[in-house]
Formats: structure tokens, C-alpha cells, sequence
């Protein structure tokens, strides 16, 4: 449980200290171990200090993390059974984006999410997590599945964006994420997005319409990546810190905007910190919201839910702004 | 300061779009055959082609419509030239034009802030946002009608354009009559953050909508349209016909390159790369786009119970 960031230099050196003092083990004496104790309360304090005023680029650090929980951790922890629904029945299983039916506490619910994959094998098999066309139509399938039977969709979102790559053109990438979304705005059953690390343009877009969006604590939502969006703004991905700082990308800023509607506390340090505490938190927002949204009828349900997307906008009836000379 | 920020198309009702037909006196023949491919565009004396840097004559640059007469390149227009090369003389009448960018992220880039950033756009483009939106009719034929012009913030679409897109989307939906979008964009606006990537999630919304009441909806792709555009809206149309040469697609080739690592074939992402692999239904030439896209009016609307 390393502090691996930059800007947590001054943990990893008090951890430092730490492992210090217990390398002597049997050896370490009464005074030792209450210094070992005061250490690890000024540790947490100094955690809950640093992580109190993270900048959006230090967010997107935390939610890049490569220990962080991904998709396929989320589920092995919070399910008490699940079945992976693979393939999309036209081209292939991308293994960017798995789903299956899953059992949670015994309810039953579609649960699809974005992988990016632990390891240099698993990264490689699933693209670093850039989904293709067949990842969204797989999700498509499983999604038009939990209509037929009345189960809810939980999407975990977790993707700098779709693969832009000849592949992708070549089978309709833009044309899969299109029809997701038209699909997902009037999917006759309630549905959870979740956005656990990076939601990244259209790619997390296309599995992430849904009744209620929620945000873990360190997550970032962005209209395109702060690396793109530095590119395209400035011709320069090397002003990425910048792009997150301009683009209001982290969770408590969307929310602010009234763009998400719930934040999940992390546990300290990060969610990469304590999967389990983070699986757990997850599972319990996920079980509370599919709650609340079972009890609406469903076409109160879609009206609401169409609501949401068409009330989104910022425009004002008179121009604003002065044009420079 | 009023007047460089005063939107360039008009108002509801009236229509400043004649002016452009009266100034250069050139669509006498276009007049009487309503169906007719050709109707002229303002012109210049001459033209260097964009793509093949031919010298060309500038009235038979304008009465090939702006595509060049050597090498086929198909040039941008802008919203208003679209309007009037496409719909019925003085036919259009915009609405969603008292619509304008807020600034929700109060965004700064560099020095400039995106509101000042917008007004220079409406000054030195002529528009005031990258779609107008309107009613309009094709050969007698009513439509609603989408034109985006990416001349404006390179076509991105903001708030104020899924906004008017999603109006647009909603009446002919109420009245039951066929959408038309003229799309051309570069995505999302940066500068908007979420609020532009939650346009195509509106967009697309609403589409959903017009299509459970079986209204047909066709879209036309010029160059370019990438992104957001793509990847909303503009893919989910009945019909989707494209001009020739136009860049189409997800992330454009030069993104592809860079993420590749190597040469792409030099139709990557283009309309007849789309068509080929089954993306479009056509790929139309600038002076055949018209008497197409009529007769998929008519059809469709033969089609429909009264």
C-alpha cells in the first residue's frame, strides 16, 4: 500500500519512517511502538489533509492509479454470483467492456462495465480499455436482455475513450456509441451509471446514459481526455494539467454543476488504497439508488429520465461577451 | 459592440437569406425548375482550388457549386449557402435563433474567456453559433431542417447547438414532418466541458422519440463531420447520404495515424470509406445532393398514412 504519487511525497516518507522502525521487529521497544503509532496517526491526517485539496490534476492521477479497482474487481467483490455474457453476436467479444448477470445480496441485475486490465497481458487483451464497436453492441445486448426481464442495468464506467483506431471506423464505432445512447434513453428499465476511475468522451458516454449518474470521490468525467482536450485546445497535449484545471472533470465540481447527482466516498488514500472498503461503498449505493428507482413506474421513470438529458444546457437569450478589437 | 454580437441569420419569420439570391442576381434558372440541381452561389473572379491548387475561373467554380472542376473536391460552405443551395427560394424560417452560449464552466483559455472567444466567432463568421435551425421547404416539399456550418468553433456542438438540434428534433416530431440535418462538425465543444458530451445524449434522446412516431429523418454528412456529431445524431438517420470526399468519422485519420503508428490508406475516414463499410447509403455529388434528397421526400411521404 505503497503512496506511489508525486504530490504524496510526504506520506510515502512518513511511511518510510514507518517501515524504518518496524524493520527491527522483535527487536522494537515500548517507545518504538508508540512512535509507530504516532506515526500512522500523523499519516491518515496528513492522507485526509492532501486528499482534502487534491487538484483536478491529482485527481486524474488517483483515478488513473494502476492499483485502482477496475470493473472485473468491482464485481468479484460486490457479487454474490455473476455469469459473463460474452460476445455481441456479430463480430467478436471485445474484451474492453464485460458484462454479464450478476446477483447482488440475492437481487438479480445486468452489470456491465469498462476493463482496462491489471497486468501487461490482460492490457494487452483488452486494448488498455479503449472499447471497439463490438464491446458497445455486447453492451447493447445485455442491456436490451435486462429490458426483456425486468432487471436493472449497472454500468461501471472506467475508459479514457473509445479506440481510435482503422478497426473501430471499419466497424462502426461511431454508429455503436449512437445507438446506445438512443437505445439506453428509452430502455424500459431502470438504469445506474457508475463512473469508478475515468469516464472519457463519447466511450464512456455509450454505456453511461442512464436514470441516475453516480461518481466515486477521486473520479473524473470529461468531455474528451485532458490530453485530447489540451490538443485540441491548445495544439499541445503537454497542457493536459491545464485542460483539467478549465474543464470542471471532477466529481465534486459535476455535481456542483448538477450534472451527476451523488458522490461515493472513497476510502482514505483513494479507493486503490482498500478495494474491499470501495467495493463495499459501491454496492451499497448501487442497492439503495436501483431501490428507489424500482418503485417508479416505468413510463414515470423514462419521462424522468428523458427529462434529464433534455433540461442539459447552458445558453442564455442575449449574447454574452464583447468581442476583442 | 451590439453589433458585431448581432446574430447574422435572422429572426423568427423573416428571411434575410433572399439577399443573398438578390445581390448576385444569378438563379434565374434555378427559379423555374424547382427540382433543379443547380442554383448558384455568390461569386468570386478567381479560384485556387483547394486541393489540387488549380487555377480555376471563378464563375465555373460557382456554377459547378464550389466543387472543382478538375479534381472533384468538394469545398466547405457555410450554413447560409447551404440554405440557399438547397431549399426553396426564401422558403426558410429559423427558429431557436434567441438561443446563445452561456459560459457554465466559466472557462478561460489561455487570456481569452470562451464568452469573448464566441463573440470574436460571431463576429468574424457572420453566425451566430455553429447550427440554425429552421423550418424550410425542399420542392414544395416541408421539412425541418438542421444546417450546421463549421466555420463557427469548427461546427462543435455545445449547448446552444444540441439545444437547437434537439428543437429542431422535437417539432418535426409534433408536426409529424421529416428532419433534414446538414451535419458538419469537429465533436464536442472543450470548452463546455460534460454539458457539450451530454448534447449527444439529448440529441440522440430525442431522436429516439421522432422515431417511435415514424418520422423519417435523413441526414447529409459534409466535410467534415467527426466526434461527437458522428457519433450522436448524425449516425442515427434513417438515410444517410454524404458528399463526396468528406471526412466521416470517429476520431478523423490523422488521430488514427498518431495512435497507430503508421501510414493509413488515403481513404481512411472519408464518406467512401463509410460507405464501403457500410455506414452511409450514398455518397452524392454536390449537384446531385437536392434531387436526391427530394425523392427520398417523396417516397417517404407517399409512404406515410395521410
Amino acid at each position: 500500500m505503497a503512496y506511489d504519487l508525486e504530490f504524496e511525497r510526504p506520506l510515502s516518507d512518513i511511511e518510510k519512517q514507518i517501515h524504518g522502525i518496524e524493520r527491527k521487529g522483535e527487536k522494537m521497544k515500548a517507545e518504538d511502538r508508540t512512535q509507530v503509532r504516532e506515526l500512522r496517526q500523523r499519516l491518515d491526517h496528513r492522507t485526509d489533509e492532501i486528499y482534502r485539496a487534491l487538484t483536478p490534476w491529482q485527481r486524474v492521477q488517483v483515478a488513473r492509479h494502476k492499483d485502482r479497482p477496475y470493473t472485473h474487481d468491482y464485481i468479484k467483490l460486490m457479487c454474490d454470483d455473476f455469469f459473463e455474457l460474452r460476445g455481441d453476436r456479430r463480430h467478436g467479444d471485445d474484451r474492453a467492456i464485460l458484462g454479464g448477470i450478476a446477483s447482488l445480496d440475492g437481487k438479480t441485475v445486468m452489470i456491465l462495465g469498462n476493463q482496462k486490465g491489471r497486468d501487461t497481458k490482460e492490457k494487452v487483451e483488452c486494448n488498455f480499455g479503449l472499447a471497439h464497436a463490438e464491446g458497445y453492441r455486447k453492451a447493447q445486448r445485455i442491456m436490451r436482455q435486462a429490458e426483456r426481464f425486468h432487471l436493472p442495468v449497472v454500468t461501471l464506467i472506467d475508459i479514457s475513450g473509445a479506440s481510435p483506431d482503422l478497426e473501430a471506423e471499419q466497424r462502426g464505432i461511431a454508429g455503436a456509441i449512437a445507438e446506445n445512447l438512443q437505445v439506453m434513453a428509452v430502455l424500459r428499465t431502470p438504469v445506474l451509471a457508475i463512473v469508478i476511475g475515468e469516464g472519457g468522451s463519447g466511450g464512456a458516454l455509450g454505456i453511461s446514459v442512464a436514470d441516475r449518474i453516480l461518481m466515486l470521490e477521486h473520479a473524473i468525467y470529461t468531455v474528451a481526455s485532458p490530453e485530447a482536450a489540451a490538443s485540441i485546445l491548445w495544439r499541445d497535449a503537454a497542457f493536459a494539467s491545464s485542460a483539467a484545471e478549465a474543464m470542471k472533470i471532477t466529481a465534486p465540481d459535476l455535481l456542483e454543476l448538477r450534472l451527476i447527482e451523488e458522490i461515493i466516498p472513497e476510502p482514505r488514500g483513494g479507493a486503490h488504497h482498500d478495494h474491499r472498503a470501495a467495493a463495499d461503498a459501491v454496492k451499497a449505493a448501487i442497492l439503495r439508488n436501483i431501490g428507489e428507482l424500482e418503485r417508479l413506474p416505468v413510463e414515470e421513470l423514462l419521462e424522468h429520465r428523458y427529462r434529464r438529458y433534455r433540461d442539459i444546457g447552458a445558453y442564455t437569450r442575449e449574447p454574452i461577451g464583447a468581442a476583442s478589437v | 459592440m451590439r453589433d458585431e454580437s448581432r446574430p447574422a441569420l435572422p429572426v423568427n419569420g423573416q428571411n434575410g437569406l433572399n439577399g443573398l439570391n438578390g445581390r448576385n442576381g444569378a438563379h434565374a434558372e434555378a427559379a423555374t425548375a424547382a427540382t433543379a440541381a443547380t442554383k448558384a452561389l455568390p461569386r468570386n473572379l478567381a479560384v485556387k482550388c483547394p486541393n489540387c491548387r488549380e487555377l480555376l475561373v471563378g464563375k465555373d467554380w460557382e456554377k459547378n457549386l464550389r466543387v472543382c472542376v478538375r479534381c472533384g473536391y468538394h469545398s466547405r460552405l457555410s450554413a447560409r449557402e447551404r440554405i440557399e443551395l438547397l431549399f426553396d427560394d426564401g422558403s426558410f424560417e429559423a427558429f431557436g435563433s434567441d438561443l446563445h452560449s452561456a459560459d457554465p464552466l466559466s472557462f478561460v483559455s489561455r487570456t481569452q474567456p470562451y464568452p469573448a472567444y464566441l463573440a470574436d466567432y460571431r463576429a468574424r463568421a457572420g453566425m451566430d453559433e455553429a447550427v440554425v435551425v429552421g423550418r424550410a421547404h425542399m420542392d414544395g416539399l416541408p421539412i425541418v431542417a438542421a444546417v450546421m456550418d463549421s466555420n463557427f468553433v469548427g461546427g462543435s456542438m455545445g449547448s446552444v447547438v444540441g439545444e437547437r438540434v434537439t428543437q429542431a428534433i422535437e417539432r418535426a416530431a409534433e408536426e409529424r414532418v421529416p428532419l433534414l440535418i446538414v451535419a458538419t462538425s469537429g465533436g464536442a465543444r472543450m470548452q463546455e466541458g460534460l454539458f457539450a458530451l451530454m448534447q449527444m445524449a439529448k440529441t440522440a434522446a430525442a431522436l429516439a422519440r421522432l422515431a417511435e412516431r415514424g418520422v423519417p429523418f435523413i441526414c447529409l454528412l459534409t466535410d467534415p463531420t467527426t466526434g461527437g456529431v458522428w457519433a450522436s445524431f448524425a449516425a442515427l438517420a434513417d438515410v444517410i447520404v454524404a458528399e463526396p470526399g468528406a471526412m466521416v468519422g470517429f476520431a478523423g485519420p490523422r488521430v488514427i495515424e498518431q495512435f497507430m503508428h503508421q501510414r493509413l490508406p488515403k481513404d481512411t475516414a472519408t464518406a467512401e470509406f463509410a460507405l464501403k463499410h457500410g455506414m452511409i447509403d450514398a455518397v452524392a455529388h454536390r449537384r446531385d445532393v437536392r434531387p436526391t434528397l427530394v425523392r427520398l421526400l417523396r417516397m417517404f411521404g407517399a409512404a406515410r398514412p395521410a
